[in-house]
């Protein structure tokens, strides 16, 4: 009997593919997501203790190589339990039901009499002698899944569901190698590239003499077309050489991005793709209130502490690339276009960077490395990124403007929703539409067509939690998508989901002043969802919210909500701060929903660091232009500091019944939005415009 | 003249040739300790903290001749698995890294804190770890496991 399979088990449908049995007491468990700090291995690795009854000490975990894992595209979404996890659950338990079924058969009873206790076959409690391992050449896993087996009942479920320690910690605590920074190849010799200053610039000399001067060391060029890389052995050599290259290299048709393109609204005057998803917009009918406010976000770094790193090597017509990006599969096919190769003929292996929260350098770096290893056959290339080439020349996240308009009833509650967006996509992936940076540079650089969004079956781009959840009788959302972009954008941490949040759950505030209720109180009165009731409702209680707490004392409290795509984790959150010029948060508090947890403390550590990171974009980050990026370090690009992290408690809502859902975006959304209604509790005022400066502070304190 | 100065207790040598390169580099390629991370080399992040004579120093812009006769402990020096320093230990048990690429550096900052106040407040960790960048978001979980550091420490002591 045969059933549907989940996603990536029906991409890659034979069992082998999943789990094998290498030695006597191991379990290798194959899975195509990588391990981004996430903790993903750990959860992975947890789903197959449970559904193969082995310890998770038993289980090594393969993440991330074209040459032995499965391929499930990129990791990214909040995907990894919600389809990853699922599938490898899957076919562990089919894999388990053939083993039993093979140990009925030898011992010439009904597997219903046998249990499997790490790893070793029982009948009636007692061991029988046989053991995975002892029937492993009986049992062919290479067979196809069936679908029909069943998983594990959550309630069977032992480890599944209990927090795990991670097992990459202790490795990166103790100082070890971990990251890809760390690897060394034989022979390797150290790469940096002279980028093109900006996209489709054409070189047009380079003063190699002045180029060696400021090295100081011997080192040797690297050249094709527009790409320019110097190679020595000696890093501090090739960093000075880099950092003074620009200034001896000529280029033409050079186009930076500007001062006044740094601002979101400058988007709202460019060409852009139109479309209307939902039915048309009324008119506002006669006595009908209408409610208009436009929320900005500017363009976002991903600015992962380790600058992006990527190694390669050329041998015997086979290319083999280490990078820490999110998708080795995508990677692979994008150095096949890009090389000229065939992608049998080239390994991409994924080894763990810094945190990336979406696409940054990391694909680029590996090509650069790719490029340069293929005119140097037998010679393994690393690359590593100079810090401020990490701020230049990572994609960027699209800035957006995102314009709400309601319809309100006579009793306060909106009956019809309009979420217009001007945004550039957050699709620049390879295989979305960013061709590689390398790529671009070399001579017969062919210009790919310019990248769609990201799908709304995958969630949406740019139109991600465009949509309230809350229950409105029209809803629609108007997309511009813009093309043109004054710098390389892509998809961060929640994609659009941030601006679109930000501005639903700030608009739903102040449609809740307008109607003269508590912001909390209005959301129950237009939601039926009881997930989404309960977990707003839980943040409430958390935080102690009191509905009578003065507004314009300088100390104030915000709330929002979403479900991630609507369909992924539900998150609620409570911020506390105090304000006056600048902004102090106190305290944050967050129930979430994420169906059934897999790693209940890994899933509280991503709340947090969504929290966190969603606080440091809200407060202080903008990337700026001037001439070019001139946001190119951590002065210029500051985050949120120890000092200035609020205290966070989180709340998980026991649904252990449904299915799991992605978390690792859910938080971050309706933090940012919460913080904005904070501030506008504590000051009176409503800023609509992100970062929420000390300029923005004083312009509005000022305007009021 | 070789550079002549000790890590993690063992003293190294280092060829006059190399004496302009990053500390940093030298530890992780010459010595092969590559716990202590690059992460701008200008200065800025403190993946690339350590010791230096007891004090936190960022290594990755500091050329090796400046530190001849001091003596440097890196992440490495602090403890093992079979050994671990209060801290590491701290760290594990309160789950304190997400990717961990910034946690090298911050047990160094940590560790010089404790060195030199055993009774932090929650503010003065969070103010003597300002110089670390962690982007992953795992701060509360560092400063718990710092304060669950000391107060091992000051048990120990005791």
């Amino acid at each position: 009997m045969n059933a549907p399979l989940p996603g990536p088990l029906a991409d890659n449908p034979t069992l082998g593919a999943w789990v094998t049995f290498p030695a006597p007491g191991k379990v290798t468990i194959f899975t195509g997501r990588v391990e981004l700090g996430q903790g993903v291995l750990t959860a992975m690795a947890q789903i197959a203790a449970d559904e193969l009854d082995v310890d998770v000490a038993r289980i090594a975990v393969k993440s991330g190589d074209t040459a032995v894992t499965p391929n499930e595209g990129y990791t990214a979404g909040s995907m990894s339990m919600q389809a990853g996890g699922v599938a490898l659950a899957q076919a562990c338990a089919e894999i388990r039901a053939m083993f039993l079924a093979q140990a009925a058969k030898v011992i010439g009873c009904s597997s219903a009499e046998l249990s499997i206790s790490n790893g070793r076959l029982l009948r009636g409690g007692k061991t029988t002698g046989y053991d995975y391992w002892t029937l492993a050449a009986a049992v062919d896993l290479g067979v196809r899944a069936n679908g029909a087996t069943a998983r594990k009942p959550p309630a069977d479920l032992k480890v599944v569901g209990v927090s795990s320690a991670r097992l990459d910690l202790p490795a990166k605590v103790f100082g070890q190698a971990s990251f890809i920074h760390d690897v060394t190849l034989p022979g390797m010799r150290h790469a940096r590239v002279v980028r093109q200053p900006s996209r489709g610039a054409v070189l047009d000399s380079v003063d190699e003499a002045a180029i060696r001067r400021a090295a100081k060391r011997e080192i040797e060029f690297v050249r094709s077309g527009n790409f320019i890389a110097l190679l020595g052995d000696d890093e501090s050599a090739l960093d000075a050489a880099a950092l003074a290259a620009p200034n001896h290299v000529v280029w033409r048709n050079t186009e930076k991005p500007m001062t006044l393109q740094q601002e979101a609204a400058w988007l709202l005057q460019r060409p852009a793709l139109d479309r209307v998803i939902g039915p048309p917009e009324p008119a506002a009918p006669q006595g009908r209130e209408r409610f208009e406010a436009t929320y900005t976000k500017p363009h976002l770094a991903h600015a992962s502490v380790s600058p992006s790193c990527g190694l390669a090597l050329y041998e015997n017509g086979h290319l083999t690339v280490w990078t820490h990006c999110q998708g080795v599969f995508p990677l692979r096919a994008a150095l096949a276009r890009a090389l000229k190769l065939d992608a049998s003929s080239i390994t991409v292996r994924h080894v763990q960077g810094a945190g990336c929260y979406g696409h940054n350098g990391a694909d680029d770096a590996a090509a650069d490395a790719a490029v340069i290893a293929m005119q140097k056959p037998g010679v393994p290339i690393r690359v590593r990124w100079r810090r401020e080439e990490e701020f230049m020349y990572e994609p960027k996240a699209p800035a957006m403007v995102v314009k709400v308009r309601a319809l309100v009833a006579p009793e306060g509650k909106p009956s019809d929703w309009t979420t217009e967006i001007w945004s550039g996509n957050h699709n620049g992936r390879p295989g979305g539409g960013n061709s590689l940076l390398a790529e671009e540079a070399l001579p017969d650089y062919v210009p790919l067509p310019p990248a769609g969004e990201v799908p709304e079956a995958n969630g949406g781009g740019a139109t991600r939690n465009a949509e309230p959840l809350y229950d409105i009788a029209q809803k629609r959302i108007v997309h511009h998508l813009i093309q043109e972009a004054p710098v390389r954008v892509s998809s961060l941490r929640g994609l659009g989901a941030t601006a679109n949040i930000f501005a639903l759950e700030c608009a739903v505030d102040e449609l809740a002043a307008r109607a003269g209720k508590d912001p909390i109180d209005y959301r129950l009165s237009i939601t039926s969802d009881p997930r989404a009731r309960a977990v707003i409702e839980k943040a409430a209680a958390m935080a102690k919210w009191d509905s009578a707490a003065p507004s314009g004392t300088g100390s104030g409290r915000g709330f929002a909500f979403s479900r991630y795509k609507n369909r992924a984790g539900y998150a609620a959150v409570v911020v506390a701060l105090e304000a006056d010029e600048d902004i102090r948060l106190r305290h944050v508090w967050c129930a979430a929903d994420a169906g059934l947890v897999i790693n209940p403390d890994g899933v509280v550590n991503q709340l947090e660091g969504g929290i966190i990171q969603s606080a440091s974009w809200v407060l202080k980050e903008q990337v700026r232009f001037d001439d070019g990026v001139s946001s190119i370090d951590w002065l210029t690009y500051p985050v949120l500091k120890f000092s200035e992290v609020p205290e966070i408690d989180i709340a998980l809502i026991n649904t252990r019944a449904e299915a799991p859902l992605g978390v690792g975006e859910v938080s971050a959304g309706p933090t940012a939005a919460a913080i904005g209604n904070a501030l506008s509790h504590a000051l009176g005022v409503r800023i609509r415009d992100l970062p929420l400066t000390r300029e923005r502070i004083m312009a509005s304190l000022l305007k009021d | 003249m070789t550079i002549a100065f000790s890590v993690n207790r063992k003293r190294v040598e280092v060829s006059p040739a190399r004496q302009d390169m990053p500390l940093l580099y030298v530890l992780r390629e010459d010595l092969g300790l590559v716990g202590t991370r690059f992460g701008c080399g200008l200065e800025q992040c403190g993946c690339c903290m350590v010791l230096i004579d007891g004090q936190p120093e960022k290594s990755c812009a500091k050329p090796v001749w400046s530190v001849a006769g001091k003596s440097i402990t890196t992440v490495e020096g602090l403890g093992a698995p079979d050994k671990p320093h209060p801290l590491q230990q701290a760290f594990l048990d309160e789950q304190a890294g997400q990717c961990g690429y910034c946690l090298s550096g911050i047990l160094i900052s940590a560790k010089a804190l404790l060195d030199r106040n055993p009774t932090p407040t929650r503010k003065e960790v969070a103010e003597a770890l300002d110089g670390n960048i962690c982007r992953c978001g795992s701060h509360n979980r560092i400063l718990r496991a710092v304060e669950k550091a000391a107060a091992i420490i000051r048990r120990a002591g005791a």
